[in-house]
């Protein structure tokens, strides 16, 4: 399944609402995202950004609206063209979700096994690589408690692209980092776009990360439960609504 | 605003687990069809848990479950001269009923929890939506391993922990109820036949499956802090008592009523 033209949206969210623990969170959200850009879903926690992505990525179903890949709509198309669009993006969960009885390289070989023809050599110089673009050569043999917090998103991240995934979704990637590793992140982020072409929709509390990396920013609203803003940060921050101004300033003093 | 509360009521606990035994079921039907993303290491790793490391456990309850059956229905036959069938009573009992009861029991306390707080572990910390973001169920990569792993080995666990048993009564018959050991022996033989033979080995399975089932089942609806996990693990390990309780019940009733 082709990825369609490259100047079409790579994922568009179509009058969405979304629910958690059995209540609804947000809804009437209509969205795009461009290619090789940095999309941010910002928002005051609980306002559910997390559960946005996990209704993007497929662990949950819409309440209402649409997710559409190209021309599919990722909650109602048949087995085949779900697994054909789960190709199409890497994931990184919050803690990394590494799977803890394997060793960091055995978790970026375990995509590679189960859904490429690789051979065994190839997919650890696969994984190797992926782990040397991070920034983490040398992890390879780790497992991943013996791993820090910033060690582990990195880890996370190589795995979320060893299927070499044009989209990545990281979930709060510089939550729980000191500045230096929150920074080294978004140089990563960064490089991901700029050299490597990929897109990225990254929900996340750092407010000094939207304003490094982010192209734009889509901004959830708590009260309203629906988005209220989606443009440049450097937009919002000087013509958004009144209550994302607030939150952009208060995130960057923070 | 449109209401949507119908689509977002979660099932109840029985409908969960009926869910999961669907979900099971259809995993099966997949390995049999040869499209199950099963990996032969993890079910060998799984292999080598649950049969050799709990083996020795398991032969030293049969071997006191089946001393003090030796003892209690020895005493009682004792009463009316008939301590040459303490054989009977000792085989019988551990080979239909006890083996399979007491090897299930230890393998809910043992693996059942163990089960229930790795993938209640996993779950908490998002590892098996990691899982189904890639497309991988989570029923084909962790739960089949471990419950195809006890299939396996619940025969043996349940012949040797019915053999430890047997053997455990001649002591208690011979010292206390002074039966010779060849008659014990002899008569231990005579009583044992193919359909004691059977129904044990198909109890233990069952009661085996159950163990695999409860624990996988809580394990992967757990919810996602630890306070949940070790509560996961607790219910896993009542939940699958008392299903093989009522299991071995329902057989007991079910092979008695049909002759065997």
């Amino acid at each position: 399944m082709g990825t369609g033209d490259d100047t079409q949206p790579l994922l568009r969210a179509e009058g969405l609402a979304v629910g958690h623990e059995g209540r609804m969170v947000q809804r009437g959200l209509d969205f795009e995202v461009q290619r090789g850009e940095v999309l941010a879903i910002i928002g005051a926690s609980g306002c559910g950004k997390s559960t946005l992505l996990r209704h993007l990525i497929g662990l949950q179903q819409p309440l209402a609206g649409r997710v559409l890949y190209g021309a599919h709509d990722m909650h109602h198309c048949d087995e085949a063209t779900h697994d054909a669009l789960r190709r199409r993006f890497g994931m990184m969960f919050q803690a990394g979700a590494l799977w803890s009885a394997m060793s960091v390289g055995e978790n970026l070989m375990l995509p590679m096994r189960l859904f490429t023809r690789l051979s065994a050599t190839e997919r650890e110089q696969r994984a190797r690589h992926q782990l040397a673009l991070v920034g983490l050569a040398e992890g390879f043999d780790l497992a991943p408690a013996a791993l820090s917090g910033g060690m582990r998103k990195r880890a996370a991240i190589a795995r979320a692209l060893a299927l070499d995934p044009p989209l990545l979704y990281l979930d709060e990637p510089s939550s729980g980092l000191d500045p230096v590793n929150a920074t080294r992140l978004d140089e990563l982020i960064g490089h991901l776009r700029d050299d490597l072409g990929r897109t990225v929709v990254m929900v996340t509390h750092d407010i000094d990360s939207v304003f490094a990396v982010a192209d734009r920013a889509l901004f959830l609203d708590e009260q309203e439960q629906t988005m209220t803003a989606l443009d440049t940060p450097a937009a919002l921050l000087a013509q958004g609504p009144a209550r994302v101004r607030e939150f952009l300033r208060r995130g960057r003093c923070a | 605003m449109t209401d949507l509360s119908p689509r977002l009521s979660r099932p109840s606990s029985a409908q969960t687990t009926l869910i999961f035994f669907g979900e099971v079921l259809l995993a099966l039907g997949r390995l049999l069809r040869g499209r199950s993303r099963l990996q032969r290491g993890d079910l060998l790793e799984q292999l080598d848990r649950t049969g050799p490391r709990a083996l020795p456990i398991v032969l030293l309850t049969s071997f006191l479950v089946g001393l003090m059956l030796a003892y209690m229905g020895g005493a009682q036959l004792d009463r009316i001269g008939a301590q040459a069938y303490i054989a009977d009573v000792v085989t019988v009992g551990m080979v239909r009923e006890l083996g399979g009861l007491m090897t299930g029991v230890i393998l809910a306390g043992r693996l059942g929890a163990a089960f229930a707080a790795e993938l209640g572990s996993m779950q908490a910390h998002e590892e098996i939506d990691a899982l189904r973001v890639l497309g991988v169920d989570p029923v084909d990569h962790l739960v089949l391993p471990r419950l195809l792993a006890l299939l396996l080995v619940a025969p043996l666990l349940v012949g040797f922990g019915a053999l430890v048993g047997v053997l455990a009564g001649l002591p208690a018959a011979v010292g206390a109820f002074g039966v010779p050991a060849v008659e014990y022996l002899h008569q231990s033989l005579a009583a044992l036949t193919w359909t004691h033979l059977w129904i044990g080995q198909f109890k233990g399975l069952l009661y085996a499956a159950l163990v695999a089932l409860a624990g996988c089942r809580e394990g992967l609806h757990a919810g996602r802090d630890a306070q949940a996990v070790g509560e996961a693990t607790t219910r896993a390990v009542v939940k699958a008592l008392v299903w093989i309780v009522a299991a071995a019940c329902a057989t007991t009733v079910f092979f008695t009523s049909l002759g065997y």
